[in-house]
């Protein structure tokens, strides 16, 4: 294949099209920020600061962050030890039904999140006969995140062999030494940027959360759905909005300079 | 260290406690309540109290198939799955082909990273973003004014767009990690061969990618499938399968047909995943 100039130049005009076309929605929204018309109409009628001092006075917008942060946090770690350990297992071990579990792992994302939505909260409330609070929120989070760490260690695994390990085993360390000294140092990188990913799922579900918290509790993308479709409240929506858009550029370049590498998957398999 | 000499004599205890903890929640405890939720479809309500009741009956299923506001519901989800999947494939595979075969090394790790940024941003921001364009007086009804056209305001088109638009990162990701593997002397040799840009886009481009274009289709499909926030947010009074199965969780407290409901997506997911497991789509998630 060979690519003609006008080739070149056409793929370059798509992409850049394309790229302007997902990037015009958020830019949008942070410009709405600072719009003086709560409706949002095109073009803007005015800049105002007033919407930037209201969502920072806000205790609603502030509690569900913290709850979001919180959630996020410990579904993180749980997800962490839990996909490390799968990761550990079946990297380095071959037994009957290996295949099944790593599809076992992708099932809650591969799953549309509705379905694990009402299967933990049935299981939760009528089979474990559980109020729906804090801790459920956390449960259901790690389900679904384990997998992006357990994608990114084992795909770390995979290229670093057994070699290293074998050796320190071969010069008298024990299992747990070894996965100190040697293991673990190796795979901190994988596991900082899975972790990253598992808290940047979990800190945006809604769908799951929906079904699984409580009544009391709101993560930061339940109180945005339900100001959403409240007038008074728009503005300060779209002040959180456009937070939201900004920080997310912290992950995105942290992860990139973790990860050094471009293309490992999605979720970090490859 | 006695305990550490056993676990490295006997590799099969090691990895069988490796794995019990992970095994135990998603292995018990996830597919326990997947069960769990497949058995209570199977279950009736009291039409009078609203409770459950644990007899068996196919009702539900029955229920599902032949009302007809349920039939247009799912077929219309699937219906929209599938064009967000196609809109999705069309846009991507040109930029993940720029990215992979024309871009330079610097410029690729530029994109990538323009790429993957709307992925962190907020699901609910994104979908709110393009309710603000959609609306009235909004962006898109500014843009085509001047072609005589207008926005096509709240309803199908807007939850198609939007969908597309949420999960299009998910699809470009895979084929762009597909398209690089994909040597460039590949390309070289079937143009020595004497085969047309367009031959060899369809006899070799293709075939090689197209396990990440079904990765990417998995995310898609999976992903419209159960959403019912975008469909609430810009799709008007349309109703998706989530909707349907998200009101009888809530409002109509019929958990029975909902989980009727939910198996739907579930089956056409289980299928479609039996389907691409041969072409090695998984490997590329």
């Amino acid at each position: 294949m060979t690519l003609s100039r006008g080739l070149r130049t056409g793929l370059l005009a798509f992409t850049v099209l394309a790229l302007l076309l997902v990037y015009t929605p958020l830019a949008l929204v942070v410009l709405n920020s600072f719009n003086t018309d709560k409706s949002f109409g095109w073009p803007p009628s005015g800049l105002t600061l007033e919407w930037w001092t209201a969502a920072a006075h806000s205790d609603g917008a502030r509690a569900a962050l913290l709850v979001s942060v919180e959630v996020a946090l410990l579904a993180t770690a749980l997800s962490l030890v839990l996909g490390t350990m799968a990761a550990l297992a079946l990297q380095r071990h071959r037994f009957f039904g290996r295949n099944s579990v790593s599809l076992l792992i992708i099932l809650p994302i591969a799953l549309p999140g509705i379905v694990t939505g009402i299967a933990l909260n049935n299981a939760f409330r009528t089979v474990l006969g559980l109020e729906l609070g804090f801790l459920t929120i956390v449960v259901a989070h790690a389900t679904f995140c384990i997998v992006t760490v357990f994608n990114n260690v084992q795909a770390r695994l995979r290229r670093l062999g057994g070699n290293l390990e074998e050796a320190s085993m071969d010069l008298g360390a024990g299992t747990f030494t070894t996965f100190r000294l040697v293991t673990f140092p190796l795979l901190r990188s994988a596991l900082l940027a899975g972790g990253l990913l598992a808290f940047a799922l979990s800190f945006d579900e809604i769908i799951v959360t929906t079904f699984t918290a409580g009544a009391r509790q709101q993560t930061l993308p339940l109180w945005i759905f339900n100001n959403l479709f409240r007038p008074n409240q728009a503005p300060v929506v779209n002040v959180v909005a456009a937070v939201l858009i900004v920080a997310s550029i912290i992950p995105i370049w942290l992860a990139q300079r973790l990860s050094g590498s471009q293309n490992e998957g999605l979720t970090g398999a490859r | 260290m006695a305990s550490t000499g056993v676990l490295h004599r006997r590799p099969g205890l090691r990895a069988g406690l490796l794995l019990a903890p992970p095994m135990l929640w998603l292995g018990v405890a996830y597919l326990g309540a997947l069960a769990a939720l497949f058995v209570t479809a199977f279950w009736g309500q009291n039409s009078f109290t609203g409770e459950v009741q644990r007899t068996w009956t196919l009702r539900n299923f029955h229920d599902l198939l032949t009302i007809g506001v349920y039939r247009t519901v799912t077929l219309r989800t699937i219906g929209i799955a599938a064009l967000v999947t196609v809109v999705d494939a069309v846009i991507a595979f040109p930029v993940a082909f720029f990215m992979a075969k024309v871009a330079s090394r610097r410029t690729q790790g530029i994109l990538v990273v323009a790429v993957l940024m709307p992925l962190w941003a907020s699901y609910l921001v994104k979908a709110y973003a393009w309710r603000g364009m959609l609306g009235t007086g909004g962006l898109v009804s500014w843009v085509a004014r001047p072609f005589g056209l207008d926005t096509p305001g709240y309803g199908l088109t807007a939850v198609i767009l939007t969908l597309a638009y949420l999960w299009l990162p998910f699809m470009i990701l895979p084929i762009y990690a597909g398209l690089e593997r994909l040597p460039g002397s590949l390309l070289e040799a079937s143009a020595d061969l004497g085969a047309r840009n367009g031959t060899t886009l369809r006899r070799v481009v293709l075939p090689t990618v197209f396990p990440a274009i079904v990765a990417g289709s998995i995310f898609t499909f999976s992903l419209t499938l159960g959403d019912y926030i975008a469909v609430r947010i810009v799709g008007g009074a349309n109703q998706m399968l989530g909707n349907v199965v998200y009101d009888n969780v809530g409002a109509a407290n019929n958990l029975p047909f909902a989980a009727a409901m939910a198996t739907v997506p579930v089956v056409v997911m289980l299928a479609y995943l039996a389907a691409v497991r041969r072409t090695g789509a998984l490997d590329n998630l």
